[in-house]
């Protein structure tokens, strides 16, 4: 069973279940955080790629792991899908993020923007996996949208608070088709671990590792905790005690009597 | 301790001596500060009224220990903590305070730090502002650069490996229009992947010309938000329109620039008051325009040429330290840049606290980029600097610096869209 478990976005496989972020640390670093977090797709702002020569992130980046362009700085549907073919333009393939904030504060998606950038770029050929607010209802749009994965919030990005959304992000998991990616605000492997239990198809993280004090590490601790999690799903998870402990002797036991 | 600001030039005639003279000793002779002089546009806003009300009010004094560790304590800081924070009863937590900057920065921008250089193309200016070195009596020597020659200086910086640029310009209307600045914009979008403007202020359409012509932040320094003092600083010229300056970041945002930057020249009245009135000014409009992309500046004052004695006061290191760390656990998501007029050993220290963007191969001089650059011996027709800068190191040097340092150099994370 474990080695038929994939993770399938856009017609592709992966084996790993965990999205590298490479914005927030040393490019020489990020090599080694490919390799120590097995990851097979990895994160990258098109405004940070497009630069001249000097250290270019895209030079950085090990062959054979899949790009995913995110669109940050875009502020409406519009400056997303322009940055969207630009990644496409820089070769960075038909994965893409779409990130679209209008708050400069706490870097919260826009919903309601990120539904219709996702349909332009869903009909023009793009692999288009949404940051979005856990919002069932905008889920759902974004399914009808032509969305490959819905990547949903756990708690403010850069946070590391963990799964503070996490009842609405269960919700999706339930009653979205899609990959249900989590995304934003894990910072602990523990936090992963749990979004994992609970049925994410994958996790993506950035801060959690740029801050640590080995990275490397880090992203091995990431990678085993969401392959436990993931097996623990997979396991079907057994009973969790909310308040105290079970009666041995069923409670309705006398109707059977 | 107060600066001494006025110096005389023997090249000054004595009618115009008398009138700066009258300037510097009549208030009678000075216009209201506060008078929009035609032209300027009024726009309707409450921010004002706030940042000066909150200001106003603060009492620095009144902050004990106990206020200070609250705030420490504090998950996310409200503005009485950022008020503890600024205060002197802050000082002996310094560590601490420097301690908490440090998270919310790594949170926000991790290990990495921006990189940009200033571009002067003109040093003609209509102000008499005492503490600056491009002030209309200053004997200096003037210039403004040819569109050739501003693409001769976008050249030599582009080959040095920058992305980002910053125009000034001497605060002079006549001499540097809307126009010309919006030509060397367009100049500025071939070189490079990020352009800004340090200009004086305009109107909110003029904004968005030179937001078409592909700047896209805009730097306004307050100077200061006292405006008793700001009147004694500002004795002539269109800046001294203080409420016109105050919102000019406001007009820009409207005119369609994505961001904009703050700034207190620290040494001139209350720094802690105004240190406040600077971060308040960015909350609140980031409140009102959620989208725009905010930065903070801490400048302190410099020695100019023909008075090398003005001095930031008491605002040491240790100070601008702490305001700089108040600032990031305040605000954490704006950007807040350092320039090279600190030292070099204060810039290295502070991007790992706080500060997010530094300048590198700076010259605040017209036209000596080449010179500058290459190390050939300045040409004769180069413009005077408006201050003197601490930290030279070229930018191949910075790039290094930040990378031994452990931080990974930025010199692109925008878009032109």
């Amino acid at each position: 069973m474990q080695t038929s478990d994939k993770l399938s976005l856009g017609g592709r496989e992966f084996s790993s279940r965990f999205i590298l972020g490479s914005g927030k640390y040393s490019l020489k670093l990020i090599q080694a955080a490919v390799r120590d977090a097995g990851a097979e797709i990895i994160t990258l702002a098109v405004r940070r790629a497009n630069t001249k020569d000097q250290e270019n992130i895209l030079d950085y980046i090990p062959k054979g792991v899949t790009l995913l362009p995110n669109t940050s700085g875009a502020r409406d549907a519009k400056e997303a899908v322009r940055i969207a073919r630009l990644a496409r333009e820089l070769g960075c393939g038909d994965f893409v993020k779409v990130e679209i904030m209008r708050d400069s504060k706490y870097l919260l998606p826009d919903n309601t923007e990120t539904i219709k950038a996702t349909e332009i770029l869903a009909k023009e050929g793009f692999v288009v996996l949404p940051y979005m607010y856990p919002d069932l209802n905008v889920a759902r749009d974004l399914v009808n949208a032509g969305a490959a994965a819905v990547m949903p919030l756990a708690s403010p990005i850069g946070s590391n608070k963990g799964l503070a959304t996490r009842e609405f992000i269960q919700i999706l998991i339930d009653e979205i088709d899609l990959p249900v990616i989590v995304d934003a605000g894990i910072g602990r492997p523990s936090q992963a671990c749990e979004a994992m239990e609970m049925g994410a198809a994958a996790i993506m993280a950035n801060t959690a590792l740029a801050t640590a004090g080995d990275l490397p590490l880090m992203a091995a601790a990431f990678r085993q905790a969401i392959e436990a999690g993931r097996k623990a799903y997979l396991s079907g998870l057994g009973r969790v005690l909310v308040r105290g402990a079970s009666a041995s002797d069923p409670l309705t036991g006398f109707l059977h009597d | 301790m107060e600066n001494t600001f006025f110096v005389d030039s023997e090249h000054l005639s004595p009618e115009v001596l008398k009138k700066k003279h009258q300037l510097e000793t009549d208030p009678a002779a000075r216009k209201d500060p506060m008078a929009y002089l035609p032209g300027m546009e009024v726009i309707d806003s409450d921010v004002r009224d706030r940042v000066l009300a909150e200001m106003n009010a603060y009492d620095p004094a009144r902050y004990t220990p106990r206020h200070v560790r609250a705030a420490l304590d504090h998950p996310t800081c409200s503005l009485e903590d950022f008020k503890a924070l600024l205060s002197p009863a802050a000082a002996p937590f310094l560590e601490e305070i420097a301690r908490r900057a440090h998270e919310e920065t790594q949170k926000h921008f991790g290990n990495t730090v921006y990189l940009f250089t200033p571009l002067y193309i003109a040093n003609y200016c209509e102000n008499y502002c005492v503490y600056c070195g491009f002030n209309c009596y200053n004997h200096i020597k003037r210039k403004k650069l040819t569109m050739e020659q501003v693409e001769h200086e976008m050249a030599v910086i582009a080959q040095s490996g920058m992305e980002e640029i910053l125009l000034l310009t001497g605060e002079s209307r006549a001499q540097s229009d809307v126009a010309y600045i919006g030509e060397a914009c367009k100049l500025a979008r071939k070189y490079f992947r990020m352009v800004g403007l340090e200009i004086y202020p305009v109107n909110t359409e003029e904004y968005r010309y030179l937001h078409d012509c592909g700047a896209d932040y805009v730097t306004v320094f307050q100077e200061t938000y006292d405006i008793k003092k700001y009147e004694t600083l500002h004795l002539l010229g269109h800046k001294r329109v203080w409420p016109y300056r105050f919102d000019a970041q406001e007009r820009a945002l409207r005119g369609g620039m994505r961001g904009v930057a703050f700034s207190a020249l620290l040494g001139l009245s209350d720094f802690r008051k105004d240190a406040l009135a600077t971060a308040l000014h960015a909350c609140l409009l980031q409140r009102k325009y959620p989208a725009a992309e905010l930065s903070l500046s801490c400048p302190r004052l410099r020695p100019i040429i023909n008075n090398d004695k003005i001095s930031p006061l008491d605002v040491g290191e240790k100070e601008l330290c702490q305001v700089l760390c108040a600032y990031r656990i305040f605000l954490p998501f704006v950007g807040i840049t350092v320039s090279s007029r600190e030292s070099a050993r204060f810039r290295d220290g502070i991007v790992k606290i706080a500060a997010t963007k530094i300048s590198a191969g700076v010259s605040t001089g017209i036209g000596d980029h080449e010179s500058k650059y290459t190390g050939q011996g300045p040409k004769d027709d180069q413009g005077d600097e408006q201050f003197e800068i601490d930290d030279s190191r070229s930018f191949s040097q910075m790039y290094r610096d930040m990378d031994q340092e452990g931080l990974q150099p930025v010199l692109n994370d925008y878009l032109y869209v």
